[in-house]
């Protein structure tokens, strides 16, 4: 079905020739924003790259807006933040936009740059280089790279982690205009509390399977504790 | 788990000692004193067919390369590595053989002659794939860099041989060979395919069974 | 594409730190000879040409591995990964900055080399650039290739003279041989010129192909 935005069939990935995710299935729609629970080493940074075609599945089907992931040009629709910020610190903020923007062939670039970097709230620091940044206004600048190119599909990794409360707000402002547009969202983290209002549905990932996914219907956060409990305190999914 | 298979484990083995029990009566024994260079010649017998397993091995580096790219599998990748490292083994006997025949023969342990320099050249060529995959670890990503290695490698060789013989000059060449010489290295040649196989495949087990005790072990330590 | 060449020659331009320290690391390797040796000595043009080109494998070695350590440090090459640019361009990119850097190097130690070492001016020496751009284009594709993947692994500084010297053996023995003829004011011989065209031709060819393997992960 080429509606779905993700389809993942019985997807595997090795590292060091041992699995590290195994029978990964799930198809997630367009306008979905859909959060990664589970423990550290379940598997949740792995997937989110392999989504976002940075690894290569090693077993299994996967499938990004119904074409096949090695085609680059299925990268302009996605758009990536991870742990690190993939800056170059030697270059200012406008460099390394500027620099984004060509490698993605983008028109306008000036005035994208400067709404992005309004956005994040980094209009001030365009001309210093990123060494000199703080890591809060770091992270506010990945976000405005990952934002350049008005990628249809989101996937962040633990976003939330080590920003201070106004790149807080910012992220979260972004993602409720994305899925306010009808972008699609996928975000990994440790607190479904702080999600649960942007989430639209959730996985749970342990020792890289998937032990449990939300319908359509979000649980409570009592209710979500108690099944996190549950499925990661067993080898066996439930 | 490879199947148990009677040729491997004890025809082989036998054949091989046998045959190189043959070749080495006939290097020492029936062979006769060759005219010019006497008896120094007869290590000829174990340098030459050494070389030609030194280029085999590397060929087969090649080939196991081109699959696990192409496949991904990761017996094509063991078997790349077994053959690095048994191809390197001949390598380097030739590179010893080759100083002790020319000591005697033209009074130096070493000389810049095309095919001792494309033999030096080639074992570092095999000295890096080695030492590749012992820097760098055991991951998916290593098979990889090592099998673009070999690939380059075996592409490499062809331009080596060229450049080096527009180089350098001289190698003792085989004009004519008696009968008795000919057989000689025909048997020679002989044992040592065997010899090679048999070291191929003793490696090969070995880096298979290793792969999966490594398998066992981890899949142990996951569902705890 | 052309996006990564101009940012890496921005780069270059705000830290000036690849093109300084390969000149210092040439020019040292020139002066040890200077000192080592008496003037007579100096004069040989084959070892005119050993020296230019040791200098210059040295000094690419460290060019062609900076090219990606830059891209590590906040883990860059992620970033790369993620635009909509095929692995041959990437190559292309990346191959394309080495041989500026390169070109840009040699085109300062060059003219000094030979003046130091007291090699007397002849019109065959007009020659040398064209030599140097083969020998830096052979070099430059497969360094390339290697040092991206040397970048990922811990004994990188080993690793990359260790898997790279070995294959360019028939570059390395084309290009000095030219080179020192070129130096002692004889014309050259076609046929080195064949060898280092083929060399050229093969391993850019070569390396751009499987550029997309070694990236992969």
């Amino acid at each position: 079905m080429s509606n779905w935005v993700i389809e993942a069939h019985d997807l595997q990935k090795t590292f060091a020739w041992t699995p590290v995710l195994n029978s990964i299935a799930c198809c997630i729609r367009p306008g979905a924003s859909v959060g990664i629970f589970g423990p550290n080493g379940a598997g949740k940074t792995t997937l989110l790259r392999l989504f976002a075609t940075l690894l290569k599945p090693t077993a299994g089907t996967l499938t990004l807006f119904g074409v096949d992931p090695l085609d680059p040009a299925i990268r302009r629709k996605i758009g990536f933040l991870g742990h690190d910020s993939f800056l170059y610190p030697d270059l200012t903020p406008e460099e390394n936009l500027t620099f984004y923007g060509k490698a993605y062939n983008l028109p306008n670039l000036a005035d994208r740059i400067d709404k992005r970097l309004e956005q994040v709230g980094l209009e001030d620091w365009r001309a210093m280089p990123v060494r000199h940044f703080s890591r809060g206004m770091e992270q506010r600048l990945g976000l405005a790279r990952a934002l350049l190119h008005e990628p249809d599909l989101f996937l962040l990794d633990e976003p939330y982690t080590g920003l201070d409360t106004s790149a807080v707000a910012i992220l979260d402002d972004t993602l409720t205009n994305a899925k306010a547009q009808g972008k699609t969202v996928v975000l990994s983290s440790h607190d479904f509390d702080q999600s649960r209002d942007l989430l639209s549905q959730a996985i749970i990932l342990n020792r890289g399977h998937i032990a449990w996914q939300s319908g359509d219907a979000l649980p409570s956060a009592q209710e979500f504790i108690q099944i996190y409990r549950s499925c990661t305190h067993h080898t066996v999914p439930c | 788990m490879k199947k148990y298979s009677p040729f491997n484990y004890v025809i082989l083995p036998w054949l091989t000692a046998a045959a190189m029990l043959t070749a080495l009566a006939m290097v020492f024994l029936y062979v006769p004193n060759e005219r010019v260079q006497g008896a120094a010649q007869r290590i000829f017998y174990i340098h030459l067919p050494s070389a030609w397993m030194a280029f085999l091995g590397f060929f087969i580096v090649a080939g196991a390369s081109a699959a696990f790219l192409w496949q991904g599998k990761r017996s094509a990748d063991l078997l790349a590595q077994a053959a690095a490292e048994v191809g390197m083994v001949f390598c380097t006997l030739v590179l010893l053989t080759g100083p002790i025949w020319a000591r005697p023969i033209w009074g130096v342990w070493w000389t810049w002659d095309p095919r001792l320099t494309m033999t030096l050249v080639l074992w570092l060529i095999y000295a890096a794939y080695v030492l590749l995959r012992v820097f760098a670890g055991d991951t998916e990503t290593v098979a990889r860099y090592a099998a673009v290695l070999g690939i380059i490698g075996v592409i490499d060789i062809p331009i080596l041989y060229i450049a080096i013989r527009l180089w350098r000059g001289i190698h003792p060449k085989v004009e004519q060979m008696a009968p008795e010489m000919a057989w000689t290295l025909l048997v020679c040649t002989g044992a040592f395919v065997c010899l090679f196989t048999w070291l191929l495949w003793l490696r090969l087990q070995s880096l298979h069974l290793r792969n999966d005790i490594i398998g066992l072990r981890k899949h142990i330590l996951v569902s705890l | 594409m052309l996006a990564i060449l101009w940012k890496d020659i921005l780069l270059e331009l705000r830290t000036k730190e690849r093109v300084s320290s390969l000149l210092l690391l040439a020019m040292l390797i020139v002066l040890v000879f200077v000192f080592a040796l008496n003037p007579e000595q100096l004069k040989d043009p084959a070892l005119g040409a050993a020296l230019l080109w040791i200098a210059l494998i040295f000094a690419g070695m460290l060019s062609v591995q900076r090219a990606f350590i830059l891209e590590h440090e906040r883990n860059c090459i992620d970033g790369l990964l993620l635009c909509p640019i095929d692995p041959g361009q990437f190559f292309f990119a990346k191959f394309l900055s080495n041989v500026f850097f390169l070109i840009l190097v040699e085109a300062i130690v060059t003219p000094l080399t030979i003046a130091l070492l007291g090699i007397p001016f002849s019109a065959s020496l007009l020659g040398l650039p064209l030599v140097l751009l083969l020998g830096i284009v052979g070099f430059s594709a497969l360094g390339t290739l290697f040092s991206a993947m040397t970048v990922r692994t811990p004994a990188r500084e080993i690793l990359l003279p260790l898997m790279l010297l070995p294959l360019l053996v028939p570059l390395l023995i084309a290009v000095v041989q030219v080179t020192g003829a070129l130096l002692a004011g004889d014309v050259w011989t076609g046929v080195w010129l064949r060898v280092l065209v083929a060399f050229d031709v093969i391993f850019v060819i070569t390396s751009w192909l499987t550029f997309g393997f070694v990236l992969q992960e």
